[in-house]
């Protein structure tokens, strides 16, 4: 690295102060203005590792290096095809949200998910029989989507008959993937496994997949991350409204659909069922930033977050630098409202791989965008403009493509960066669904949650192990 | 009487905001002692000091609120004020709709403003990510935090060369940036001296000696009392020279600093010589010139004229027969350049900064013959505000000298400027009319300038109203102070 310039000396007009809050009264005593850091220690004390990783010489480098990886990214939708072609999945073998977790440790939304998924390959006749399969490992194998580059909503539960959307970026060479979006309410995503879910599971293979699949064929690979681009600027954040996002989609797709030669009866059925899902886009969402953040994988010393994702057991991180090493900690239940009769005692722990969104930039850290929906997770308007401001503080930079209007169109706040959170205390704030704790249950609601600290000082730790040794 | 003992997690306010609480609640009615301190280990000495029984697992980063009173209703009030003030510590004034929140990482505050230098001191232990992050973000870095491990230091400083930004410190007290003071640091005129420091209380004495004789400084750059030793190799030092140089309004450069190691010493000398400016050493020790002659020489230097600094007679007092020198400072350059011009005359002086090995005051820091103690130190300020701001412990101990009867002569610092005590001559005047009253003659060193907030001469003369000897030059100071003991003065 080249060395920069000496910075001359001249009279401050402006000082940046930490600490003593009397020496920051000295400052502005004399008329100069003190922009004062609102400091407080960690509530865990890592500072060893924090300072063996803050002074490592690569780090500054590879964290721009690793914004401008992110930056760059492209995504685009290039085809929808089953999991089996598209993954390579064989009989048996399943994928789910977040990061490992065996059956014994798997959460109720987790554990139904799975059954559902095996009662849908027809690998076994009714519930009981698919619990012992899975219990006992007879023939099904699961690992994270992650694994696979793919991702997956909530229990992310993905097995080889399902259809998956394939986005491509082409500037960085890498494909990712995401199922089809089931809808809300008793979904298999959310644990349910009943026969409506199942049913659902099977329209979706036999008629669904197969016309997105002709109409996206039939054009241009779709700009998934211009759309983006343009649902944040219309109220969408990303993660829990993705309203704008379906639309914007659906009107790309609609002429290919309906001239795809598919029964018009069938063709109306899958508009109505696109149309009538406010987050049917989410799964469009999470494999563009899914891309994204893939992007900035494997630079070594930079400390940003390149996963969040959760199985309803364990949250889990990975970061740049110490590439896919998982750092995970027991996932906090998600405090928001409920839908109907059930309160905080049916919720589930944080699941789901969506806070993919979140590492990426959208999603909770663009909450100031989505005024409309803060009472839905349990917020109000003033809190979501400083959420996302706060996000600032944890970032290596912004996005410029995803621009937030009320905050002067300022670029979404984008590579949470581990110091940054470990020093600060500052939690990622995620906005999710909530999964029912008990198998079969489906959703319960809606809320905010953050990740357990101990993923970003486990990651912490293991950087500043790799600072050690490089 | 009752007593009350809580321990708070969660709520972290630095040290000198707690010692402002911790005033306030002992002021109240019916309240006998009260300390709301960050559970470091000086202060859990403090609260067992007041007879309280101490939980087993405790932290740094843990509260404690230890409050003695006279009745319970003392008590609620004063539990209830505690919470009140450290509510209104902790947290930033509410904002107005859509601001943003307060940044929470220097990189944050830093980001699209139009700072160009940070002051840090936030605790040791992570004031070097801090000063990473100021460096990261292209600013001139002063780190005002102690306690600072010197391998950081190193490692710190080695960081910041690529980044062509200088790094003031770590427990750097003292800077002036074109006219604004960091830090403990005195209102001076603009003009054409340079100063690079290793010592804060070096530089603001030089600083003020300049000042006296009308002659301004362009820039007063701190580099921290480890910078020229050999671990460090003088990294900040050789920038500091390098900036200046490069600065317009800079003439002559003077470097304030303990004697360093020769080497570090000798590769500064030759990194000076090509600067094409005229640069000083004012270098503290044994047969060398002290802080007084130091800055003579650089008012020569430019051509100005000398005159010696104000010097106001106090009392003599009858003195004590076979007493000893005590001297109590905020400031260890002052206490360091005091036991050099002390032992000359008088030999052994022990100190907690002593002169030679053999002459450490044991960790009681209990007087033993001819004593001088700097308040300053690291070990004494953990988790507890800087003497230059808050006077009670040296007060105390200063009434202690007073009861002990080997105690001859006092000799105090008392250090003016932005950061320092509103009033340090209205705080001490009381214990030093004791100690006149008592026959123990009191000199002080008053360090400071007619355009510093505590207004000079008026804390002069309160100094003076109070019987001590006031002088504005710090070895004139010990000087007289060591005359006093020897001969007691002319009458």
């Amino acid at each position: 690295m080249n060395a920069a310039p000496l910075v001359p000396l001249t009279t401050p007009s402006a000082v940046v102060t930490a600490g003593a809050s009397l020496l920051a009264d000295a400052v502005a005593q004399q008329g100069v203005t003190a922009a004062r850091v609102d400091w407080h220690p960690p509530a865990e004390d890592h500072a060893d590792a924090v300072a063996a990783v803050m002074g490592d010489p690569r780090r500054r480098q590879a964290n721009a290096q690793a914004l401008e990886a992110m930056l760059s990214a492209e995504a685009t939708l290039v085809d929808v095809r089953p999991a089996s072609e598209a993954l390579g999945l064989e009989r048996g073998q399943l994928l789910h949200a977040g990061p490992p977790v065996d059956w014994e440790r798997a959460s109720g939304p987790m554990r139904g998910a799975l059954i559902g998924a095996v009662l849908f390959e027809g690998l076994a006749d009714d519930p009981d029989e698919a619990e012992k399969m899975l219990a006992t490992g007879d023939g099904v194998s699961w690992e994270p989507c992650h694994h696979r580059g793919a991702v997956g909503p909530m229990a992310g539960v993905v097995s080889p008959s399902m259809w998956m959307f394939e986005l491509r970026d082409e500037a960085h060479d890498a494909t990712s993937w995401c199922s089809l979006n089931e809808g809300l309410g008793k979904v298999l995503r959310y644990g349910a496994y009943g026969s409506e879910v199942i049913e659902r599971l099977r329209w979706m293979t036999a008629v669904l997949g197969p016309i997105l699949r002709t109409a996206v064929r039939a054009g241009d690979p779709i700009d998934v991350k211009g759309i983006i681009a343009q649902m944040v600027q219309m109220g969408d954040e990303g993660h829990n409204r993705n309203r704008a996002g379906t639309l914007m989609f659906l009107r790309e797709v609609l002429p290919a659909m309906i001239d795809s030669g598919h029964p018009s009866k069938d063709v109306a059925e899958a508009v109505r069922f696109v149309s009538g899902n406010d987050h049917f886009f989410l799964n469009l969402g999470m494999p563009a930033c899914k891309l994204q953040t893939a992007a900035a994988a494997g630079i070594a010393g930079s400390s940003v977050v390149t996963v969040m994702a959760r199985n309803g057991t364990d949250f889990g991180i990975q970061v740049s630098g110490t590439g896919d090493q998982w750092f995970t900690a027991p996932a906090n239940t998600p405090e928001g409202l409920f839908l109907g009769s059930y309160g905080p005692d049916d919720a589930n722990p944080d699941i789901g791989d969506s806070a993919i969104t979140e590492t990426a930039g959208i999603g909770g850290f663009a909450m100031a965008t989505a005024p409309a929906i803060v009472r839905f997770v349990g917020g109000s308007v003033p809190d979501a403009l400083a959420t996302s401001q706060r996000m600032y503080g944890i970032t290596v930079g912004e996005n410029p493509a995803f621009a937030i209007p009320i905050l002067e169109f300022r670029g979404a706040p984008t590579g949470i960066d581990v110091t940054a959170v470990v020093r600060s205390g500052v939690l990622p704030q995620i906005n999710t669904g909530m999964a029912g704790r008990v198998a079969g249950t489906g959703q319960v609601g809606a809320g905010l949650v953050t990740p357990p600290m101990g993923c970003f000082t486990g990651a912490i730790g293991a950087l500043a192990s790799a600072v050690a040794t490089a | 009487m009752t007593r009350s003992l809580t321990v708070r997690r969660g709520t972290y306010v630095d040290s000198v905001a707690l010692m402002q609480v911790s005033r306030q609640i002992s002021t109240l009615p019916g309240v006998t002692s009260a300390l709301v301190a960050m559970a470091t280990d000086l202060n859990l000495d403090l609260a067992r000091g007041m007879g309280f029984e101490l939980p087993e697992r405790i932290t740094p980063n843990e509260m404690l609120v230890a409050v003695e009173a006279d009745d319970d209703t003392a008590m609620q009030t004063a539990l209830a004020e505690v919470d009140r003030a450290l509510s209104a510590a902790a947290f930033p004034a509410p904002s107005s709709f859509g601001d943003a929140p307060a940044p929470l990482t220097i990189r944050a505050a830093a980001r699209g403003g139009e700072a160009t230098v940070a002051l840090i001191s936030t605790p040791g232990r992570y004031a070097f990510a801090d000063a990473i992050d100021a460096v990261d973000a292209g600013l001139h870095t002063m780190v005002f935090s102690d306690n600072v491990p010197v391998e950081q230091e190193v490692a710190l400083k080695q960081y910041a060369d690529p980044a062509g930004v200088l790094v003031m410190g770590p427990d750097c007290g003292t800077a002036v940036l074109g006219g604004v003071g960091l830090g403990f640091a005195n209102v001076v005129r603009p003009g054409p001296v340079g100063i690079v420091a290793a010592s804060g209380t070096g530089a603001q004495h030089l600083m003020t000696l300049l000042d006296g004789a009308g002659v301004g400084v362009s820039h007063c750059l701190g580099v921290g009392g480890r910078d020229l030793s050999e671990a460090v190799g003088g990294l900040s030092t050789v920038r500091a020279l390098d900036l200046l140089a490069a600065d317009d309004a800079t003439e002559v450069i003077v470097i304030v600093s303990k004697p360093p190691s020769a080497s570090v010493a000798q590769a500064v000398r030759e990194h000076a010589d090509k600067l094409g400016k005229p640069v000083m050493f004012g270098l503290l020790g044994k047969g060398r010139p002290d802080i007084t002659e130091t800055a003579r020489q650089a008012v020569a230097a430019i051509g100005c004229s000398w005159e010696l600094p104000p010097a106001l007679s106090g009392q003599v007092g009858t003195g004590r027969a076979d007493g000893s020198l005590r001297g109590l400072f905020a400031g260890g350059t002052l206490c360091d350049e005091a036991m050099i011009i002390a032992v000359e005359a008088l030999g052994r002086v022990r100190s907690n900064i002593p002169l030679d090995p053999a002459w450490a005051l044991e960790d009681s820091l209990s007087s033993d013959g001819h004593t001088m103690i700097d308040f300053g130190d690291d070990r004494l300020t953990q988790g507890r505000p800087h003497p230059m701001i808050d006077g009670s412990i040296r007060i105390q101990r200063l009434l202690d000298e007073v009861a002990d009867p080997t105690c001859g002569v006092l000799m105090l610092d008392v250090v003016l400027g932005l950061g320092a005590a509103a009033d340090p001559a209205g705080e001490l005047s009381d214990a030093v009319a004791a100690a006149t009253a008592a026959d123990v003659p009191v000199v002080v060193s008053l360090v400071g300038t007619g355009d510093d907030p505590q207004d000079r001469d008026r804390q002069a003369e309160m100094l003076l109203g109070a019987g001590a000897w006031v002088y504005f030059s710090n070895a004139d100071a010990a000087r007289k102070a060591v005359d006093l003991l020897t001969n007691g003065a002319p009458a």
